[in-house]
């Protein structure tokens, strides 16, 4: 088929689709359109893996300290309260 | 987009646990406890004013669950249906502390841009307006999960307005799918998507100006 190769996206654009993409949203020729970019983009593709690593590192924020001391022995005396226990 | 199934298994995973709640099983309790509660007081502090009135929130939370398992009905998962009555007491308390915002902020799209316009070129450059004018540079992987790179993440999460604060705390640091996130924030799959990619932008932009600074002598 011949056909000219479509207009490459601008990276303001493809910066706009990142998270769309990252989630799965974009429809299927905005997606391929957005892959095809980041073949010739170095910048972009830095870009997103800016991203991802901004996620893996937000990731680690997560704080699951147990709660302290003082406020579990106040839950579990609700709780017990409320179970009738 | 097809939610149903996943929707449905968080939903079954849940039901041991909520019947062990209702049961009065305590380590069931203290488990859920250990599990959201500092989650829980962070994301409360998104909305009100001192950490003093994220921690009652959180307790009022609590109780408001121990009232409400017997009739939770397990539409939602059980942590959405908790963050979501977090939400609620928070914005209540926001309200009385006056620190009101309206519900409708939290869908707002502030429309700024992911990347300062600044950073491409101009479209009216001959052959590559609308590219990188310079690429970014690479984040070197160790120096982002330093533990002074990740406080700097923490405030700049902190600083987000309201909407996007509560979206990327979910999403990003506690790990949720977007559909529980929905759950408890009440947004549509559209607005929260939003909501999402203004917070991890401007979030990036405060990392690359940090990584920035720190490359020059």
């Amino acid at each position: 088929m011949s056909r000219a190769l479509p207009a490459d996206l601008d990276c303001v654009v493809a910066v706009e689709q990142v998270t769309d993409y990252l989630e799965g949203a974009l429809p299927l020729q905005a997606r391929t359109e957005f892959e095809q970019h980041l073949v010739t983009c170095p910048g972009c593709v830095i870009y997103l893996r800016q991203i991802r690593a901004q996620i893996a590192a937000s990731a680690s924020l997560a704080d699951e300290r147990p709660a302290p001391e003082e406020v579990t022995r106040k839950l579990l005396a609700m709780f017990r309260a409320s179970r009738g226990i | 987009m097809p939610a149903a199934a996943p929707d449905l298994k968080a939903h079954l995973q849940d039901l041991p646990l909520v019947e062990a709640l209702r049961a009065g099983d305590e380590r069931a309790f203290l488990g859920l406890v250990g599990r959201l509660h500092a989650g829980m007081v962070h994301f409360a502090r998104g909305f009100v004013n001192t950490d003093a009135a994220a921690e009652d929130v959180v307790q009022d939370t609590w109780a408001a669950v121990l009232e409400g398992i017997d009739g939770f009905e397990g539409r939602s998962a059980l942590r959405s249906w908790i963050f979501g009555i977090v939400a609620n007491l928070a914005r209540t308390r926001a309200t009385r502390d006056q620190r009101a915002v309206p519900l409708s902020a939290l869908e707002r799209d502030d429309g700024e841009p992911a990347v300062d316009a600044s950073e491409f070129l101009p479209v009216s450059h001959p052959r590559w307006g609308g590219h990188w004018a310079k690429y970014p540079e690479a984040w070197p992987e160790e120096q982002l999960l330093s533990q002074e790179m990740l406080a700097h993440v923490r405030d700049a999460i902190a600083r987000l307005p309201q909407g996007q604060r509560a979206v990327i705390q979910l999403r990003d640091v506690e790990g949720w799918s977007s559909e529980e996130v929905r759950e408890a924030l009440s947004v549509s799959e559209v607005n929260q998507r939003v909501l999402l990619h203004r917070a991890r932008s401007r979030v990036r932009r405060e990392i690359a100006r940090y990584v920035d600074r720190r490359s020059k002598p």
